[in-house]
């Protein structure tokens, strides 16, 4: 299969997370997005990897991952917490950097 | 020869620094005994240099180098001493006087809170007026010069709780100011032209003949100008005309102050100065007429205003600027010892009187006011005794110092040939306004004598006449000794010649290797002129007595009611404080409103400080609207961001440095660009003549063009990615030159 393939389905999951995250309203959903423009960018490294044969890609894809799961765990923690203390996850309610 | 000079101003720095710093926390006697104890040192270190050092030295005197100043360029100015015959007799009388008026002020001063503040600016003083008159370049002598200005501005405001005298203080500070900028220049000019600004050098160059007598300006030599600057600077400091203004204010100081600074030491600097440099001054008869003219015009002046003031610091005030202009007159004919002479006898019989002040006002309950006193002779007899010494001496009594110096002084002024034949009416002139200044002098000394002292009633009201009292032993001790140096200090410059014994004449002799010798008179004019003397002296203090004799007399009042306008003249000081308020300081001021409006007001406050703080206002207010707080919303302008840098780092480029090369009148333009192998289909277009119509279309990067005729041509080159519509262009000016076929 084409390289050019993988790179349209990557640019098409990159953008699918970019809207979830720009659009949404819920803070849970924009995580989500979060994971998906990551994978994206991970699917992207993988096609060149395979195109060019050079391993680095596979390395940087696996330390994306790890990073994602931190990320995911401190921000379902800090969601957590603002929950706790608004009582929402809905990020228009949730303007604390005006003031 | 080598001697330790730097002690002699050290020591008073010394004691001016441990009294600022400590002598807060001491007693008053502790304090007196280390301020009085740095003058009695340093005193005696001079009188060791000038009576047993000194006359085995050779004519260049004892020297002290520190070090070197400063270095720069051609000039190099060392931190050096020197005592020769001039300074020493300043020397002497900057410690003698100087140790005399501590111990007075012991006593004037004993209820001051700020007792030790006081000794500490004197001992700072005398120290400085030593380095003024040790120095041996004109830099050093200003370091002392600016000193005893500081001093002096610091003294007469030293009850600066009082508006008035810090305004006074303020006074005589920028009035002298306006004289050091004369200084400064003067000093400029010398070295510009001789390359030096030791004295001793100034006067080996001063030679006729040298750098210093090639014209300047208006037809004068340097010298005129270099001179004439300098004098401007001993106006300044010497309260001559036109710049006298600031000394009759400066008896806002307290009074041992005015007897010390204001009369015998640091006034006389100007006197000191020009004689010190008498070699330059020597060279311009012009300036040497200047010189002379103004201290004759002071000395007249100064006297005339002193008729008619009814302080007793004051008249004694207008008394010292006229006697400063008789030192003036005295130089400014070449006559350098009697100006000398006349600075010694002045410094002890006018410090006396400046004390007998004091001890006056004490008594006074403060007042100086000379309307309410009257028959004090009983009730203060010291004082009394001591201010009929000085006043004899002032009004040039025969025998008393003053009748001496001052006698030198005018018989010199008839006799002197330094102006040569053009200005031979110079020293007429000086010599008559003299004859009449002297008269003055005599007549307003007798007035003061008269009214604070004879008649047999007090004019002051009883809870203050009450009070009348001798003053303390610390006072009076200090009074003697003037009184006594008053008497007998004439004796040190006799005229000797008259005499027949040429030798009498210490101070002549004494002076002799720096100034040369005493000006010769002829015995006749001497004689005709010590009457003439003795006549104005006798002929002031009687018509004083028929005015004033015994309090306001008829003929005093009938004058005063027959020209009533003419008396507030000169009661008014001729008005000229007004007349330099209305000339120079209104215009001034005028002109600091208007800067103050224009520069202050509207550039720095309105443009700068609030141009910056609005421009920062608008920005913010424009900005304000993007901060809603919203994390999605900064998200979405952060991707537009990113996707539109994408889109410009990714359009086509060509490279800046297009590859040209001519042949003939045609070019070959190759825009590839190196080592980026794009896979990219692109689209080059190549206008040749930059009139947007491209000559060369197509994928190919490069291109050729024959333009047929020589010239300069402009190409630009764009290239565009058809997907996505992205382009860039490329200017270059090419020259296809003439005659190459």
């Amino acid at each position: 299969m084409p390289t050019s393939y993988y790179l349209v389905l990557s640019f098409a999951l990159f953008l699918i997370g970019t809207s979830g995250v720009l659009l949404r309203r819920n803070a849970l959903i924009v995580l989500m997005g979060i994971e998906l423009q990551l994978n994206g960018g991970n699917l992207a490294l993988l096609a060149f990897s395979r195109q060019l044969g050079d391993q680095k890609g596979q390395v940087l894809a696996f330390l994306i991952i790890a990073l994602a799961a931190a990320e995911a765990a401190v921000g379902l923690a800090i969601l957590v917490g603002l929950f706790r203390g608004r009582q929402t996850v809905n990020l228009d309610e949730i303007t604390l950097m005006k003031r | 020869m080598s001697f330790n000079l730097r002690l002699i101003p050290l020591l008073p720095f010394l004691g001016a620094t441990i009294l600022i710093l400590f002598g807060r926390k001491w007693k008053r006697d502790t304090v007196l005994v280390v301020a009085a104890g740095a003058i009695a040192g340093s005193a005696l270190v001079v009188f060791d240099a000038v009576f047993t050092a000194l006359p085995a030295a050779g004519a260049g005197g004892l020297t002290d180098v520190v070090g070197t100043w400063f270095a720069a360029g051609p000039l190099k100015i060392d931190l050096a001493f020197r005592m020769d015959g001039l300074s020493s007799v300043l020397c002497l009388i900057i410690t003698f006087i100087g140790f005399l008026i501590h111990i007075y002020s012991s006593g004037y001063m004993e209820h001051d809170p700020d007792f030790p503040r006081f000794f500490a600016y004197l001992n700072l003083f005398c120290g400085s007026m030593l380095v003024l008159v040790l120095g041996d370049s004109l830099p050093v002598m200003f370091i002392g010069w600016e000193g005893v200005g500081l001093c002096s501005y610091l003294l007469i405001g030293f009850w600066y709780q009082t508006t008035a005298n810090a305004d006074a203080g303020k006074k005589a500070f920028i009035t002298n100011r306006i004289g050091d900028f004369g200084f400064l220049i003067g000093m400029f000019l010398l070295f510009q032209y001789t390359g030096t600004l030791n004295f001793q050098e100034i006067t080996a160059a001063a030679a006729p003949g040298g750098a210093l007598m090639q014209p300047l300006w208006l037809g004068q030599p340097v010298a005129f100008w270099a001179a004439l600057f300098l004098f401007i600077g001993a106006t300044g400091k010497s309260a001559q005309i036109p710049l006298y203004v600031w000394l009759p204010d400066a008896m806002a100081g307290p009074t041992p102050v005015s007897a010390l600074i204001h009369a015998a030491t640091m006034v006389t600097a100007g006197v000191y100065m020009v004689t010190r440099l008498h070699a330059l001054y020597l060279l311009s008869p012009a300036v040497m007429a200047i010189v002379a003219i103004i201290g004759a015009l002071t000395a007249l002046f100064a006297a005339i205003i002193g008729f008619a003031q009814n302080d007793f610091k004051k008249v004694l005030a207008y008394s010292t600027v006229s006697q400063l202009g008789f030192m003036f007159a005295a130089v400014g004919t070449g006559n350098w010892d009697a100006g000398i002479f006349h600075l010694f006898t002045h410094a002890f019989f006018k410090a006396g009187l400046f004390l007998c002040a004091g001890s006056v006002m004490h008594a006074m309950s403060g007042s100086g006011d000379i309307t309410i006193m009257g028959a004090l002779r009983k009730k203060i007899p010291w004082t009394h005794g001591v201010f009929v010494v000085c006043w004899l001496a002032i009004c040039g009594v025969p025998f008393f110092s003053g009748f001496f110096s001052k006698d030198s002084i005018i018989s010199g002024a008839f006799g002197t040939e330094v102006f040569g034949e053009e200005l031979a009416w110079v020293a007429k002139l000086v010599g008559i306004l003299l004859i009449a200044a002297a008269f003055g002098t005599a007549f307003y000394m007798s007035r003061l004598y008269f009214l604070v002292f004879s008649g047999t009633e007090t004019r002051a009201p009883q809870d203050v006449q009450h009070h009348i009292h001798e003053s303390p032993g610390s006072m009076v001790g200090p009074l003697v000794v003037l009184a006594i140096g008053a008497a007998v200090g004439g004796f040190i410059g006799l005229p000797g010649t008259l005499l027949g014994h040429a030798d009498w004449n210490w101070l002549a002799e004494h002076l002799a290797p720096v100034v040369g010798p005493e000006l010769e008179v002829s015995k006749n004019t001497e004689v005709i002129f010590m009457a003439i003397s003795t006549a104005l002296a006798l002929g002031g203090i009687g018509l004083a007595y028929v005015y004033y004799g015994g309090g306001y007399r008829e003929p005093a009042r009938k004058f005063a009611a027959a020209a009533p306008g003419f008396v507030r003249l000169v009661q008014d000081k001729f008005r000229i404080d007004e007349l330099y308020a209305f000339l120079i300081i209104r215009p001034l001021r005028k002109l600091s409103q208007a800067v103050f409006l224009v520069v202050d007001r509207i550039l720095i406050d309105k443009v700068l400080v609030e141009g910056v703080g609005a421009v920062v206002d608008v920005f913010g207010r424009i900005v304000r609207g993007f901060q809603v707080g919203d994390g999605q919303r900064y998200m979405a302008v952060f991707a537009i961001g990113v996707a539109g840098m994408v889109y410009f780092a990714t359009r086509p480029t060509v490279p800046s440095t297009l590859a040209v090369s001519v042949n003939g009148t045609s070019v070959d333009v190759d825009a590839r660009r190196g080592g980026n192998t794009s896979e990219r289909a692109l689209e080059y277009s190549f206008d040749f003549n930059d009139d947007g119509r491209p000559e060369v279309t197509g994928s190919e990067p490069s291109a050729h063009h024959d333009y047929g005729k020589p010239g300069e041509y402009t190409i630009r080159v764009q290239v565009r990615d058809p997907r996505w519509g992205t382009h860039s262009s490329v200017k270059r000016t090419v020259r296809v030159p003439e005659g190459v076929r």
